[in-house]
């Protein structure tokens, strides 16, 4: 039982001593904001991985996680290390809101998938309308770098302390998948009306996880707040992070721990270097080729590997161990 | 103008812009209607469609009413080739897996189109971009008119293609029963590819008809894919007339609640609309499907 | 001695149709209880209504005594009813001990003892050697065994069996016979729709038969057996008499 827990433990380790090996702020900046894909990414996977209920609009909560860390610092002065947890408790709340309307309401499949799309397009379209937000114009967090404030002098702190809400995520993931609460939500997403039949309270548990789901993935967005200091609509709000939050598990391996952060490591690396490489080809940066590259690799992981990396990987192993 | 002048007038354009919408959504309700699929990529075909009336335009100087015939066959033989030879293999036949291919490939088109034309605006300049027509004391817009009008003759050669073409019953045979109409002999992978070109083709007549007075950026088909889907949802998934009844109401819905609200709020009117008929209606929904 | 399942007037309809009019049973405590019936007779149906996965349009079900008519299918789950489908549904991505565990969760929240519970359900039923298998790669018959294993491990005190042995061969059949007795023999009372009449006359200690929506009779199976209303129900109107001067001559 607690072997299972070991691979968490390396992969965090390794992670850990990665800005230890460079001095780029560019590659510091790229491994948080990496991470912060990653964390989303692990909320996405509770609910789409474990729970089969795909979301396209996670950024709804993303995009909560992130307003709520911001305004409750810039409007109400609170302190970044209480907004944090207040941010993602917002995030937790608007996703049980919108678990409870939709579930409620049956929608599974597309369904779900559209309804969550446009909830966050409503809330992409209010944030940009509103004074609140600070509108088109966006919001700044002010920069004043002490600890105390969430402010570090050096990029590895922040880095190091995304990595730990990761780390936690991968603990929950792994505590959650062998947990009953786990096998509930496996069995829902299976079939749900033999779930039904041992006892199974599936509208309680979609719901659980939906917001347990939503509550890290605004985690995520009070980080990216935090790391970059500005948000506008279209940042927090954008579909950007809808697609990144599921592709990265789907990619890794859906409904497995280390699925969102082994997708969202290939993912992102494979984004930059598919970047830096055309830039350089073209003399100049393209936008969208990253994500051209996105596509491709998810109609290439749905069509050749439907358990993502980590299931490709342990098929090669299989093959390998296999007497000749 | 007088306040009821100006209701008029957004009223009409509303029911205008609606028509056009409406031949956005008949793509995507026939795809739903035999395949039983969500086209994610509905929205970025029709982005490509534009920019390819758009490059017919600027670079090759064909007018956007010469070039419908043409790219309409050039779209249905790629809708026929992205759906036999794409999504229909890399799918397994699993809906959920569809809905990722979809996604996909409508984020390699959106992001490839941004790559070649960056995010900026383009319009097309033809002659009669602004002519106008006169109605008591509205004006209306001439292309808007041909879009108008064009939408509805297209939904009439659908459903006749439909109702009185071999093709179209084979369609109809699949849509029904598809275990059935291959026992028949009816080839299904040729059957759905058709579908979905049928639903390409749809989306290069409405490129052709919006252009004149539209405008073209690599995310404008995002705009149009949820106020699709939304008329989708309201006219019943399949419905042809559902499709444009449909459209025309939310084409005024949007029309009149941006004369009240405002732009940018104004489109809020159009999602809430489509979450609230998602959530009261999931049980019509699914009688779509059974 | 009480009945622990009391059904009374369930009318279920589909539109037009009246799938189950008015209909009424009682199943005893440690009893082996029949439902049979021609096809499309509403065995099916009144299961579900028993289960709680749909509601009746009239009518009630009490359980040990209780009111039940209102709740849903998780919450009987939890009071004591279990159910297996007709069309097997393995969650086809866990393993034969994921599958009954997900069961056995319902009364051992911890991984440990759930998982040691479902070992020993799976034992029970005959899977044993299965147990690490996905379940997905079962047989039939693998896969009507975990049906019921997975609805035991829930530790049900009424268990309903949809046609567990419809698709299976006589040998199979004979197999799974001591298998229903024997959960039975551990206390757990069972409800069974069946069409193999072999394994109704020799399982249940009462039949109820119903027809065309209506419940025609109920009695020991010799009793069935011999009623001539069930014969016409079978055999078409008219079919008793037939077969009664078929014997004469």
């Amino acid at each position: 039982m607690r072997s299972s827990y070991l691979p968490i433990a390396i992969a965090v380790a390794v992670l850990a001593v990665l800005p230890l090996g460079t001095s780029s702020n560019t590659t510091l900046n790229f491994l948080s904001f990496a991470l912060i894909v990653a964390l989303a990414a692990q909320g996405w996977n509770i609910l789409g991985g474990y729970g089969g209920q795909f979301s396209f609009g996670h950024a709804a909560f993303f995009g909560t996680g992130a307003y709520g860390m911001a305004l409750l610092q810039v409007r109400f002065g609170i302190n970044p290390w209480l907004a944090l947890p207040l941010a993602t408790l917002m995030g937790a709340a608007v996703g049980a809101a919108i678990g409870a309307l939709s579930f409620r309401a049956r929608l599974r499949g597309s369904y779900f998938a559209l309804v969550t799309l446009a909830f966050a397009e409503v809330f992409r379209i209010l944030a940009n309308a509103w004074g609140f937000t600070g509108g088109a114009a966006g919001v700044l967090v002010p920069l004043r770098i002490e600890a105390a404030n969430m402010q570090f002098a050096d990029r590895a702190t922040f880095y190091w302390l995304v990595l730990a809400c990761v780390a936690a995520g991968l603990v929950l993931t792994q505590a959650m998948a062998r947990a009953r609460f786990g096998a509930w939500l496996v069995a829902v997403r299976e079939n749900e009306e033999a779930a039904r039949a041992l006892g199974v309270d599936s509208l309680a548990v979609k719901l659980r996880a939906i917001t347990l789901s939503s509550g890290i993935t605004a985690l995520a967005g009070g980080l990216y707040a935090q790391k970059f200091l500005y948000l506008d609509a279209g940042i927090a709000y954008g579909s950007w992070i809808s697609v990144e939050a599921l592709l990265a598990p789907i990619i890794g391996g859906l409904g497995t721990v280390f699925g969102p952060l082994v997708g969202a490591l290939v993912l992102l690396g494979l984004g930059e270097a598919t970047k830096i490489a055309l830039g350089h080809a073209l003399g100049g940066a393209v936008p969208g080729v990253d994500l051209v590259v996105f596509g491709v690799l998810l109609i290439l992981c749905v069509a050749f590997a439907p358990r993502g990396l980590l299931g490709l990987g342990a098929n090669v192993r299989r093959l390998l161990r296999r007497p000749v | 103008m007088l306040p009821l002048d100006i209701f008029l007038s957004a009223m009409a354009n509303g029911l205008m812009m609606g028509a056009v919408y409406a031949l956005v959504a008949l793509g995507l309700t026939l795809v739903y209607g035999v395949l039983h699929i969500i086209n994610f990529a509905h929205g970025a075909t029709l982005t490509a469609a534009m920019y390819a009336v758009y490059v017919a335009h600027a670079a090759l100087g064909v007018d956007p009413y010469l070039a419908l015939p043409g790219l309409a066959a050039i779209f249905f033989a790629l809708g026929y080739m992205v759906q036999r030879w794409v999504i229909g293999p890399a799918s397994h036949g699993d809906d959920s897996n569809i809905l990722l291919v979809t996604l996909g490939l409508s984020i390699i088109m959106e992001n490839a189109l941004l790559a070649g034309f960056r995010s900026d605006t383009r319009s097309i300049d033809v002659p009669y971009g602004f002519s106008v027509v006169e109605v008591g004391n509205l004006f209306l817009s001439t292309p808007k008119l041909v879009a108008f009008a064009g939408s509805f003759v297209v939904a009439a050669l659908l459903w006749l293609l439909l109702a009185r073409t071999d093709t179209g019953r084979a369609i109809r045979a699949v849509a029904k029963e598809k275990t059935g109409a291959a026992l028949v002999g009816v080839r299904v992978e040729h059957i759905y590819a058709v579908t979905f070109g049928l639903g390409a083709a749809c989306l290069a007549v409405a490129a052709c008809l919006l252009m004149p007075t539209f405008l073209v950026n690599p995310r404008i088909g995002n705009a149009f894919v949820l106020v699709a889907f939304t008329i989708v949802v309201l006219g019943g998934m399949g419905s042809i007339p559902g499709a444009l009844i449909g459209g025309l109401f939310v084409g005024v819905v949007e029309s009149l609640s941006g004369l009240y609200l405002g732009e940018s709020l104004g489109q809020i009117g159009i999602f809430l609309i489509f979450i609230l008929v998602l959530l009261a209606r999931p049980t019509g929904l699914f009688g779509a499907r059974a | 001695m009480s009945a622990l399942l009391q059904v009374r007037g369930v009318t279920m309809r589909f539109g037009g149709l009246v799938a189950v009019d008015d209909a009424a049973l009682d199943v005893a405590p440690g009893t082996i209880t029949g439902l049979i019936g021609p096809n499309g007779a509403g065995k099916t149906t009144l299961f579900t209504v028993i289960a709680g996965f749909q509601t009746a349009n009239a009518g009630s079900v009490a359980f040990a005594g209780e009111d039940v008519t209102a709740l849903p299918a998780h919450t009987r789950a939890l009071r004591g009813i279990a159910r297996t489908f007709q069309i097997v549904q393995p969650f086809a991505g866990l393993s034969v001990r994921e599958n009954i565990a997900v069961g056995a969760f319902l009364r051992h929240p911890s991984r440990g003892e759930a998982m040691a519970r479902a070992t020993a359900v799976g034992e029970a039923v005959g899977l044993g050697p299965l147990l690490d298998r996905p379940a997905g790669a079962l047989t039939v018959a693998g896969r009507k065994r975990l049906e019921m294993a997975r609805a035991l491990a829930t530790e049900p005190r009424l268990l309903l069996l949809d046609e567990v042995l419809a698709g299976l061969n006589p040998s199979e059949i004979r197999d799974m016979l001591p298998v229903v007795r024997r959960i039975r023999d551990d206390g757990v009372t069972i409800l069974m729709v069946e069409h193999v009449m072999q394994a109704v006359m020799s399982l249940c200690d009462t039949v109820h038969v119903i027809a065309q929506g209506r419940m025609i009779a109920h009695g020991t199976p010799a009793e069935i057996a011999r009623d001539p209303k069930v014969v016409e129900a079978y055999l078409g109107h008219g079919a008793a008499r037939r077969l009664a001067g078929g014997a004469d001559a």
